[in-house]
C-alpha cells in the first residue's frame, strides 16, 4: 500500500515540471504537452485523495479534465495548425501581433 | 350626421399626404385643382354640420365625439375627439370657406412657382391644423393645433426661402409665438395640476366649484393664456411678428396671418369665457391690450407706405378690436367681427395680391395711381373691402365694430373712446389705401403701362368675398342679432349677473345714438381721406411737419423693433457669443476632451503591458494563481 503522499508528491513534481516547460520553452508543441502534463498531474492529485478519502466525486472529476483537455487539444492544435501555415514557425516568440 | 365629423379633418389631411407624397408625379395643374377641391369638400362638411346643428334645439347643439383614446397615464386622460358647438362650427365655416376662396384664388396666382405642390401641402396641412385648434374638445388637442398653425406659418412665411428676408420673417414669427406657446403649454398645466382634467366641458364645469372668482390660480392661467392669445394674435406686446410675416406669398397673409390663424387668440379667449369670467382683472388686461394694440396700431398704418404693411397693421388693429370685445365680455361680438374681418381683410389682402400680380410684385403705395382704370374689378372689390374695414355704413364691418363699440360702452366709456378713435383713424387708413392706390394720378408711368387686370380664378374669389363683405353684416343686425342667438347658449355660462344687467340695458337709446355716431365717424374718415389724398395732396405732409419729431417715430413703427433688439435680441447674441467662443471651447471642449485625454494616457501606460511574448503571459497567470493562492492560505 503506497500512501497517499507519494502521490500528492509525485504529482506536484509533474506540475511543477508542466510549469516550468510552459515558461522557458519557446517550442509550441512542447509547450502544448507541458501543459497536458500539468492537466494530468491535476488528475492524478484528484484520483489520489478520492481513493484517500474513498468518495467518488475526485474520480468524475478526473472524467471531467480529460474531457476538457481532449477540446483544448482539439482548439490548440487547430490554432497551431494556422499559426505554422501562416508564419512557417512554431517558435512561440515570432507570434507576437497583439504586442502593444 | 355628427358621427362623421371627422370628414371635416380627413379632406385637409388627406390632401396634405397626398401632396407632400406624390405632389411632383400629380403635377401643378391637377394639384391646383385638387387642393381648393379637398378644402371645398371640407367646406361642405363643415355646411352639413351646419345645417344639422341648426335641425336640433338650441340647448343640445353641443356635441362632443369621441374619436379614438389618445392617451392614459395613471388619471391623466386625453381623447381625439371634436366638440361640435355653435362656436366651433361658426369657426369651422370661415376657416374652410375662406380657406377655400384662397386656394382657388393661389391656384392663379401661385401659377407660375416652381413649388406648387410644396405650398398647397402647407396650405392643406394649415387648413388641417386650424380645423383641429377649433373643433378640439380639450386643451391638449387644441395645443396641437396651436403648434401646427404655427408651424404652418412659418414653412408659409418663409415659402420663398432663397430671399433672406423671408427666411428671416419666418424665424422671426415661429420665435416670437413660441413666447405665448410657452405661456398656454403652462396654463394647460396649471389648469390639468388644479383641476385634473383638460376637456373643456369639465374645466368649465369644474373651475367655478373650485376656483373662486379672482383666486390666484385662476388670474394665473388666465393672465398665461392672454399671454399665448397675444402671441397668437399679435397682439402687445408680441405683434412685431405680423408686419414681418408679409414675406409670405399674398395669399398666405389673406389665409393664415389675416383670416384665420390670427384669430386663434380670440378664439381661446372665447372658448375659455368661464375662465376669464372667473377672473375679472385677467379680462380687463384683454381688454385693455386690445384697445391699446387697436389705437397703436392703426397709428402706425396711418403712416406706412407698403401696401401689405399697412394691412398687416390693419390686422393687428382690427384683433386689437376683437380682444376689446372678449375682454369686455362681448363674446358673440368678438366672434361676430372675427367673421366679417376674415371676409374684408382676406378680400383686401387678395386685392393686394391681385395688384401686386398686375405691376410685377410692386408693394410702394407711392409708385401706384390710378389703377382703377386698369383693374375695375380688382377696384370695385378692394373698395368694397375698404369701406368694410373702415365701418362704412350697411357694410359688414359698420355692424361688428358698432357690435364691439356698444358692449365697450357698457363697459367703460373711456374704452368706447379710444376705440371710436382707432374707428377713425381705421376709416382714415382705409380709404388712404383706397384713393393712393386706385385713384389720383398715375406716378410710375412704366408701372401703370404694364399693369393688366387678374385672370378669373383670381378675381372671382375677390368678387365672392367682396359679396361676403357686404353681406355678412346681415347675419349680426342690432337686435335681431343671428349670430347673438346662434352662439348665445355656448357663452351662457360665463356671462354672469354683472353681463345679465348690461342686457338689460342694451335696449336703450344711446345705442341708436352710438350706432349713427360710428357710422358717421367712418364717413368723416372717409371724407378726411378723401380731402387729404385726393383733393389736397399736400395736406399729409403739413400734418407730418406740423407733428414734428412724433410723425417720425410713428412713422419709424415706434421704434418697437428697435427696442426688442436693443433688449432682447442683442443680449442674447452677446450672451450666446460667449457661450460659444469661451464657455463651449473652455468648459465643454475641456471637459469632453479632457475625459478622452485621460482615457488615452491610461491606455498609452496600459499597452505597454502587452508584451506580445506568450512567456511572460503564462508567467503573469502563475504568478496570480499562485498569489490567489497564498491569500487563500493566510487570510
Amino acid at each position: 500500500m503506497i500512501p497517499t503522499t507519494y502521490y500528492l508528491i509525485l504529482s506536484a513534481i509533474l506540475f511543477v515540471i508542466g510549469a516550468l516547460g510552459v515558461l522557458v520553452r519557446r517550442n509550441v508543441l512542447i509547450i502544448f504537452m507541458c501543459v497536458e502534463m500539468m492537466l494530468n498531474a491535476v488528475n492524478l492529485t484528484f484520483a489520489a485523495l478520492a481513493y484517500h478519502f474513498l468518495q467518488v466525486n475526485g474520480q468524475i472529476f478526473v472524467l471531467m479534465a480529460m474531457v476538457v483537455a481532449a477540446a483544448e487539444v482539439a482548439v490548440g492544435l487547430a490554432i497551431v495548425m494556422k499559426v505554422v501555415r501562416n508564419k512557417d514557425t512554431t517558435n512561440i516568440e515570432d507570434v507576437n501581433l497583439l504586442k502593444g | 350626421m355628427l358621427d362623421y365629423a371627422w370628414l371635416l379633418l380627413v379632406f385637409p389631411a388627406l390632401g396634405t399626404l397626398i401632396f407632400a407624397l406624390f405632389g411632383r408625379k400629380l403635377g401643378r395643374r391637377a394639384i391646383s385643382v385638387l387642393a381648393p377641391a379637398m378644402i371645398a369638400l371640407s367646406f361642405g362638411a363643415a355646411v352639413w354640420l351646419f345645417i344639422t346643428l341648426l335641425g336640433m334645439p338650441p340647448e343640445e347643439r353641443s356635441h362632443e365625439i369621441v374619436l379614438w383614446s389618445w392617451m392614459t397615464t395613471g388619471g391623466f386622460h386625453v381623447d381625439i375627439a371634436l366638440l361640435i358647438d355653435q362656436l366651433s362650427i361658426t369657426m369651422a365655416l370661415v376657416v374652410t370657406g375662406i380657406g377655400f376662396l384662397i386656394h382657388v384664388y393661389s391656384a392663379g396666382y401661385m401659377h407660375d412657382d416652381p413649388r406648387v405642390p410644396r405650398f398647397f401641402t402647407y396650405m392643406n396641412f394649415f387648413i388641417l391644423m386650424m380645423l383641429t385648434l377649433v373643433l378640439a374638445n380639450n386643451y391638449l388637442l387644441l395645443y396641437v393645433g396651436w403648434e401646427g398653425v404655427g408651424l404652418a406659418s412659418y414653412l408659409l412665411i418663409g415659402f420663398w426661402f432663397e430671399k433672406p428676408s423671408a427666411a428671416d420673417a419666418g424665424k422671426k414669427a415661429f420665435l416670437v409665438n413660441r413666447i405665448g406657446d410657452v405661456g398656454l403649454a403652462l396654463a394647460i398645466m396649471f389648469i390639468w395640476t388644479g383641476l385634473g382634467t383638460l376637456q373643456f366641458s369639465q374645466v368649465f364645469q369644474l373651475a367655478p366649484e373650485k376656483w373662486a372668482v379672482g383666486s390666484t390660480a385662476v388670474v394665473v392661467v388666465t393672465m398665461l393664456m392672454l399671454l399665448a392669445a397675444t402671441g397668437k394674435s399679435a397682439q402687445i406686446p408680441l405683434f412685431v411678428w405680423l408686419p414681418d410675416a408679409m414675406e409670405g406669398p399674398t395669399p398666405v397673409s389673406a389665409l393664415i396671418h389675416a383670416a384665420t390663424m390670427v384669430t386663434a387668440g380670440v378664439y381661446l379667449v372665447a372658448r375659455s369665457a368661464v375662465l376669464f369670467g372667473l377672473a375679472p382683472s385677467s379680462a380687463a388686461w384683454v381688454a385693455g391690450i386690445g384697445v391699446a394694440t387697436a389705437l397703436f396700431a392703426a397709428t402706425i398704418a396711418l403712416t406706412q407706405t407698403d401696401l401689405k404693411r399697412i394691412l398687416a397693421y390693419s390686422t393687428i388693429s382690427q384683433l386689437g378690436f376683437m380682444f376689446l370685445a372678449v375682454g369686455v365680455g362681448g363674446y358673440v361680438a368678438g366672434i361676430f367681427h372675427l367673421v366679417t374681418h376674415a371676409f374684408f381683410k382676406a378680400l383686401l389682402f387678395l386685392g393686394a395680391g391681385s395688384v401686386m400680380h398686375a405691376t410685377g410684385g410692386e408693394l410702394d403705395i407711392r409708385k401706384m395711381g390710378n389703377l382703377r382704370a386698369k383693374l375695375p374689378t380688382t377696384y370695385w372689390t378692394f373698395l368694397i373691402g375698404a369701406a368694410a374695414l373702415a365701418g362704412i355704413p350697411l357694410l359688414s364691418g359698420f355692424f361688428s365694430k358698432d357690435e364691439i363699440l356698444w358692449n365697450a360702452w357698457l363697459k367703460s366709456p373711456i374704452l368706447w373712446v379710444v376705440g371710436f378713435l382707432t374707428a377713425a383713424l381705421t376709416a382714415i387708413y382705409s380709404f388712404r389705401m383706397v384713393f393712393t392706390v386706385f385713384w389720383g394720378k398715375e406716378r410710375d408711368p412704366k408701372l401703370f403701362s404694364h399693369a393688366h387686370e387678374s385672370p378669373p380664378v383670381m378675381t372671382i374669389p375677390l368678387v365672392l368675398l367682396a359679396i361676403g363683405s357686404a353681406l355678412a353684416g346681415y347675419i349680426g343686425l342690432p337686435r335681431l342679432s343671428l349670430i347673438g342667438h346662434w352662439l348665445e347658449p355656448v357663452f351662457a355660462a360665463a356671462l354672469n349677473n354683472a353681463e345679465a344687467a348690461a342686457e338689460a340695458m342694451a335696449h336703450s337709446p344711446i345705442e341708436w345714438v352710438l350706432l349713427a355716431l360710428s357710422g358717421l365717424v367712418a364717413i368723416g374718415g372717409a371724407y378726411v381721406a378723401y380731402r387729404a389724398y385726393v383733393v389736397n395732396t399736400d395736406i399729409p405732409r403739413r400734418v407730418r411737419e406740423s407733428l414734428g419729431w412724433l410723425a417720425k417715430v410713428v412713422e419709424r413703427k415706434y421704434y418697437v423693433d428697435e427696442a426688442y433688439y436693443a433688449a432682447f435680441v442683442k443680449p442674447t447674441r452677446v450672451v450666446a457669443g460667449w457661450f460659444a467662443a469661451t464657455f463651449d471651447k473652455r468648459v465643454i471642449d475641456g471637459v469632453v476632451n479632457g475625459i478622452g485625454g485621460g482615457f488615452g494616457w491610461v491606455g498609452v501606460q496600459a499597452r505597454k503591458l502587452q508584451t506580445g511574448m506568450v512567456g511572460l503571459y503564462a508567467l503573469s497567470i502563475m504568478l496570480g494563481a499562485v498569489a490567489l493562492l497564498i491569500w487563500l492560505v493566510i487570510r
